[in-house]
C-alpha cells in the first residue's frame, strides 16, 4: 500500500503514568477512508493510545504524523479544528445543556453577533434523523438514558467536519438495531473519505465494519492485520493470549416454586406502565427491548430511585414497601446502574471507598475502618480480576472495563439475594465477559436470583432462563425455553407480536 | 476469577504528588507571611502579638471548620455571620433575664452557653431541612436566613445595642481573655473544634458520605446514602460551630447589635478557599482551613504594624490573596 495513503500515523509510542508504563513502543497507522479497529483486553491501552492520537494526553515517547506533518495538537479543541474528532468511552457531554447545544458546543453557528439557534436546531434534527433516533434536540442531556447519550455523542462527532473520527466503544450500550444504523453512517462517512478508528469488544462488529485490525495486549502491539485474515475467534485468542471455551454454560432452569420477587402492575410515570412479572429463586431473568423501552426506569422505580405510581412489590411472598434504595437493600436487593460514571462510581475517589460506599450504609458503626476496606479491596481485586495501577489509585485511573468490574464488586459487597444488573458487561473484554457470565451463572446456581437488563442479544439468549421483552414502557411478552431466539425477541420488541 | 499480578508497592502517581503540593500550599503561604511580618516589624513575632492574632482568628476559624464540611458536601452557608449576631443577642437577653433568679454566677452563664449551642444547631437544622426537603438551593435559603437572623437581632436591640449585665460580664470575661498553660482559651477551643472537624471528616462514615455527596450526588444516591440527612447534618454542625464561636465572642465585648458578626460568612468561606477546599465540593482539609483563617487575620495584623500600606486596604489585600490562592491551586492542577 502506498504510504501517501496514510493519514494519521503513530510510531514508537510509549506512555508512562508516573513510574508505570502502559504503552510500549506502539505503532499505528490509519489510511484514508478505512475503518481501523483497535482491540484488546481491558486495560490493554486502547483508550490511552487514542487519547494520545487526539491530543487529550501527551505521549511520553514517540512520533505522530498527520497529513504528512508532525502532529502535536495542543488539546482536543485544536485537534478538532484540524479534523480529528473523538467519541469518548466515558461520555463527555455537558449534562445541563440541551442536546443541540451539546452537538454544537464550541463551534456554535452565528448570525452576526448572535447565535443562530434556528439553524442549529435544524441541523441537529437532520443529524439525529440520520441516526434514526427520536431524541428531542431541546431535551436536557441529564434527562437522557445512557444509550441516548451515546447517540448524542455520535451525532456530535459526525456533525463536525472531521477527517478522522475515533470511536471508543461507541456500541457498548447500543442494541443491534442502533448498531446497524451506526454502521450505515460509518459506511457513508468512509465513502466520503473519512477515516475511522473503531474500538470495540464486540468482535463480530469489528469483523463486519473494519478493514484492518490492530491488537493490543498489555500495552504492546501484538499484530496489525487485514480483518478478513482473522476470524472473530482468532481475534479473541490473540488478544487474550489463550483460547476461549464456550462463552455460555448450559442452562439449568430452576423449578418455579415460589417467586422471590413479584412485581404487580407497577407504573413509573413517563417510562413504564402496568408492569408485572415474577422472579424465581435461582433464576436468571433477562430484560430485552429497544432503547427507550423503559427497562432501566422500571427497575429504578422498583428500587425507589424514581417515583412510582400504583402497583405493588412482594419479596418472597411478603408485600414490601420500597421507597428508597436503602429499603431495597434491606430487602436484600441491589441494582447495578448502566451509567457507570453518572450513577455508579465516584471517579475522583479512591477504589476502596467506592467499593464500600454502598455496603457501609448497612453497617452500624460510626467510624471508618480503613484497614478492612483495603482488605476488602484486595479481595475484590482478586475475585473480579480488577487491574489497577495501585491499591490507592483513583477510579479515573482505571480502564473502562476495570471500572465496570469495580462497580459490579461494589453492589455485590452487600451480599444480596436479588441482583439486578443493568448492562453488566458494558465495556468488558471477551475473556472477562466469559468470567462474568460464569459468575452470574454461579450466583443463580447458589440460589440467588439475577435480572439481566442487556442490549446484547447474545447475552440475553445465552444466559437467561426466561426473557421479558419490553416495548414502549410495557411488557410485550415473556419468552422461555426454546422460544428465546433473536427473531422472537425482535418480534416482541418491535411490536409485531404481543400487546403494546 | 483469575488472579492478577499487581504492582504491590507502586507509589501513587501524579495525583498524589499534586495532592501533596496543594496540601502544603497554604502552609507555605503562612510561613512566607510570618517571615514577611517578622521582617517588617520585630514586634510581630512577640508572644503578645501572636496570641492576640490567634485569639481573634478563633471566631472565624471555628466557623470556618463548619463551613469546610458544608462546602465539601456541596453546600454553602451564607447565614453564619447573622446567625452569630442573633445567637449573641439571644444569649444576652436570656442571661440578663436570668440574673434575678440565678444571679451573676456560672449557672447563668452555663445556661446561656447551652442556649447558644442549641440555637446554633436549631438554626442549622432549619437551613438544612429547608434546602434539602424544600429542594431549594442552599445559597438562596441561607441568603434568606441571613437576612432573617440579622433583622431579628436588630429588632431585639430595637436598633441599638444589647448589653450583658455587668456582673455576669465580669464572671464570663475569662472565657475569652483567660488562658490555660499560657494558651488563650479561644485558641484552645479552636484547636478542639478543628480536631473534631478533622476527626469527623477523615475517620467517620459521616465524613466519607460528605465527600461522596460533594463529588457526585447522584452516585451517592445510587449507593443508598441518605443524602438529605447527611447534608442537613452538615448544616447542624455548622450551626454548632457558630454557637461555639458566639459563646467565645459574647464575653469579648459583652454586647451585641445589628452589626455583630458582619461579613463573617465571607471571611469563613474565604478561609475555606484559601485552605484549598474546592467550592464545588468533594474534597478538602480541615487543618488547611484553619491555616487559611490564620492567614486572613494575619494580613490585617501585618498591615496594622506597617505604614507601607494603609490598613484601610486590608480588604483589598485579602481579596488579592483569595484570588491568588485559587489561581495557584488551579495552576498546580493543570501542570500535573
Ligand atoms: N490517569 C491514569 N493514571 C494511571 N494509570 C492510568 C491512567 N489512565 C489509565 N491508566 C492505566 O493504563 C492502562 C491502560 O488503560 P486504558 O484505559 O488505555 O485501557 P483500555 O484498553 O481502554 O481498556 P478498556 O477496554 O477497559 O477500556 C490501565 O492499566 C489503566 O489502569
Ligand atoms: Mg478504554
Amino acid at each position: 500500500m502506498d504510504s501517501s495513503d496514510v493519514l494519521l500515523e503513530a510510531r514508537g509510542i510509549c506512555k508512562d503514568y508516573g513510574p508505570v508504563r502502559v504503552l510500549f513502543d506502539v505503532d499505528f497507522s490509519l489510511r484514508r477512508g478505512e475503518v481501523h479497529a483497535l482491540i484488546g483486553e481491558n486495560g490493554a491501552g486502547k483508550s490511552t493510545l487514542v487519547k494520545i492520537l487526539c491530543g487529550l494526553i501527551p505521549q511520553t515517547q514517540g512520533e505522530l504524523t498527520y497529513k504528512g506533518q508532525p502532529w502535536r495538537p495542543l488539546g482536543v479543541s485544536e485537534a478538532e479544528r484540524q479534523g480529528v474528532v473523538m467519541i469518548h468511552q466515558e461520555f463527555n457531554l455537558a449534562e445541563d445543556l440541551t442536546v443541540e447545544e451539546n452537538i454544537f458546543l464550541g463551534r456554535e453557528l452565528r448570525k452576526g453577533w448572535l447565535l443562530d439557534r434556528r439553524a442549529m436546531r435544524r441541523l441537529s434534527r437532520e443529524i439525529l434523523a440520520e441516526l434514526e433516533t427520536d431524541i428531542d434536540p431541546t431535551a436536557r442531556v441529564r434527562d437522557l438514558s445512557v444509550s441516548q447519550k451515546q447517540m448524542v455523542e455520535i451525532a456530535k462527532a459526525i456533525s463536525r467536519k472531521a477527517d478522522v473520527i475515533i470511536m471508543d466503544e461507541p456500541t457498548a450500550v447500543l442494541t443491534s438495531h442502533e448498531v446497524e444504523i451506526l454502521f450505515k453512517v460509518i459506511r457513508r462517512l468512509v465513502q466520503s473519505g473519512v477515516s475511522i478508528v473503531y474500538i470495540s469488544h464486540k468482535l463480530d462488529e469489528v469483523k463486519e465494519i473494519s478493514q484492518r485490525v490492530t491488537i493490543l495486549r498489555d500495552g504492546h502491539r501484538i499484530a496489525t492485520e487485514p480483518t478478513e485474515a482473522l476470524s472473530a475467534d482468532e481475534m479473541a485468542v490473540r488478544m487474550v493470549g489463550r483460547s476461549l471455551e464456550d462463552m455460555f454454560l448450559p442452562k439449568t432452569p430452576p423449578p418455579e416454586v415460589q417467586p422471590v420477587l413479584t412485581v404487580r402492575d407497577v407504573t413509573v410515570p413517563g417510562f413504564a406502565y402496568h408492569c408485572s412479572f415474577e422472579l424465581y429463586r435461582g433464576e436468571i431473568l433477562g430484560f430485552a427491548g429497544l432503547i427507550g423501552a423503559g427497562r432501566t426506569e422500571l427497575f429504578e422505580g422498583i428500587f425507589g430511585l424514581r417515583p412510582r405510581a400504583g402497583g405493588f412489590v412482594e419479596r418472597a411472598g411478603r408485600p414490601v414497601e420500597i421507597y428508597s434504595l436503602k429499603d431495597a437493600i434491606n430487602c436484600g436487593m441491589v441494582y447495578l446502574s448502566e451509567d457507570r460514571k453518572g450513577k455508579g462510581l465516584i471517579t475522583l475517589m479512591e477504589l476502596a471507598p467506592n467499593l464500600t460506599l454502598m455496603s457501609s450504609v448497612r453497617e452500624a458503626g460510626f467510624w471508618l475502618r480503613r484497614r478492612e476496606e483495603l482488605q476488602e479491596l484486595e479481595r475484590a481485586i482478586g475475585e473480579y480480576d480488577i487491574k489497577a495501577p495501585s491499591l490507592r489509585s483513583l477510579v479515573a485511573e482505571l480502564s473502562g472495563g476495570n471500572q465496570q468490574k469495580l462497580a459490579l464488586a461494589k453492589v455485590m459487597a452487600i451480599d444480596p439475594q436479588v441482583i439486578v444488573l443493568d448492562e453488566p458487561t458494558r465495556g468488558i473484554d471477551v475473556g472477562t465477559k466469559q468470567q462474568i457470565y460464569q459468575f452470574i451463572h454461579d450466583l443463580a446456581a447458589t440460589g440467588k436470583s439475577v435480572v439481566v437488563i442487556s442490549s446484547e442479544m447474545q447475552e440475553i439468549i445465552g444466559l437467561c432462563h426466561r426473557v421479558v421483552v419490553m416495548r414502549s414502557g410495557r411488557i410485550a411478552g415473556v419468552l422461555s425455553g426454546d422460544d428465546i431466539t433473536e427473531e422472537e425477541i425482535m418480534l416482541y420488541a418491535t411490536g409485531v407480536k404481543g400487546a403494546a | 476469577m483469575r488472579s492478577t499480578p499487581m504492582a504491590q508497592e507502586t507509589p501513587r502517581t501524579a495525583h498524589l504528588m499534586w495532592g501533596r503540593l496543594t496540601a502544603l500550599g497554604p502552609l507555605i503561604a503562612l510561613i512566607a507571611l510570618i517571615a514577611l511580618g517578622a521582617a517588617i516589624n520585630p514586634t510581630f513575632l512577640s508572644v503578645a502579638n501572636l496570641t492576640n492574632v490567634l485569639s481573634r482568628t478563633a471566631f472565624i476559624g471555628i466557623i470556618a471548620v463548619g463551613a469546610t464540611l458544608v462546602i465539601i458536601a456541596g453546600g454553602i452557608d451564607l447565614s453564619v455571620g447573622s446567625m452569630a449576631a442573633w445567637i449573641a443577642g439571644s444569649m444576652i437577653i436570656i442571661m440578663n433575664r436570668l440574673v434575678p433568679a440565678t444571679g451573676t454566677g456560672w449557672i447563668t452563664i452555663l445556661i446561656g452557653m447551652a442556649v447558644g449551642l442549641l440555637l446554633g444547631m436549631a438554626a442549622g437544622l432549619v437551613n438544612g431541612l429547608v434546602s434539602t426537603r424544600g429542594k431549594i438551593d442552599a445559597f438562596i435559603v441561607t441568603l434568606g436566613t441571613m437576612g432573617i437572623f440579622r433583622s431579628l437581632v436588630t429588632y431585639f436591640a430595637d436598633g441599638g445595642t444589647l448589653s450583658l449585665n455587668f456582673g455576669v460580664r465580669a464572671t464570663y470575661r475569662p472565657v475569652f481573655y483567660g488562658a490555660l498553660l499560657g494558651i488563650p482559651i479561644p485558641v484552645l477551643v479552636l484547636i478542639g473544634v478543628a480536631l473534631l472537624g478533622g476527626l469527623l471528616l477523615n475517620y467517620t462514615r459521616f465524613g466519607r458520605y460528605c465527600l461522596a455527596i460533594g463529588s457526585n450526588e447522584t452516585v451517592a444516591r445510587y449507593s443508598a446514602i441518605p443524602v438529605d440527612r447527611i447534608k442537613t447534618l452538615t448544616y447542624v454542625f455548622q450551626g454548632l460551630c457558630v454557637g461555639i464561636a458566639t459563646i467565645l465572642y459574647v464575653p469579648r465585648l459583652g454586647s451585641a447589635s445589628g452589626t455583630t458578626g458582619l461579613l463573617w460568612e465571607l471571611e469563613a468561606i474565604a478561609s475555606v478557599i484559601i485552605g484549598g477546599t474546592a467550592l464545588k465540593g468533594g474534597s478538602g482539609r480541615i487543618w488547611s482551613t484553619v491555616v487559611g483563617a490564620i492567614i486572613l487575620s494575619m494580613i490585617g495584623n501585618i498591615l496594622n504594624l506597617t505604614s507601607a500600606i494603609s490598613q484601610y486596604l486590608n480588604g483589598a489585600v485579602q481579596g488579592i490573596i483569595i484570588i491568588a490562592a485559587v489561581l495557584m491551586q488551579r495552576g498546580v492542577r493543570k501542570g500535573e
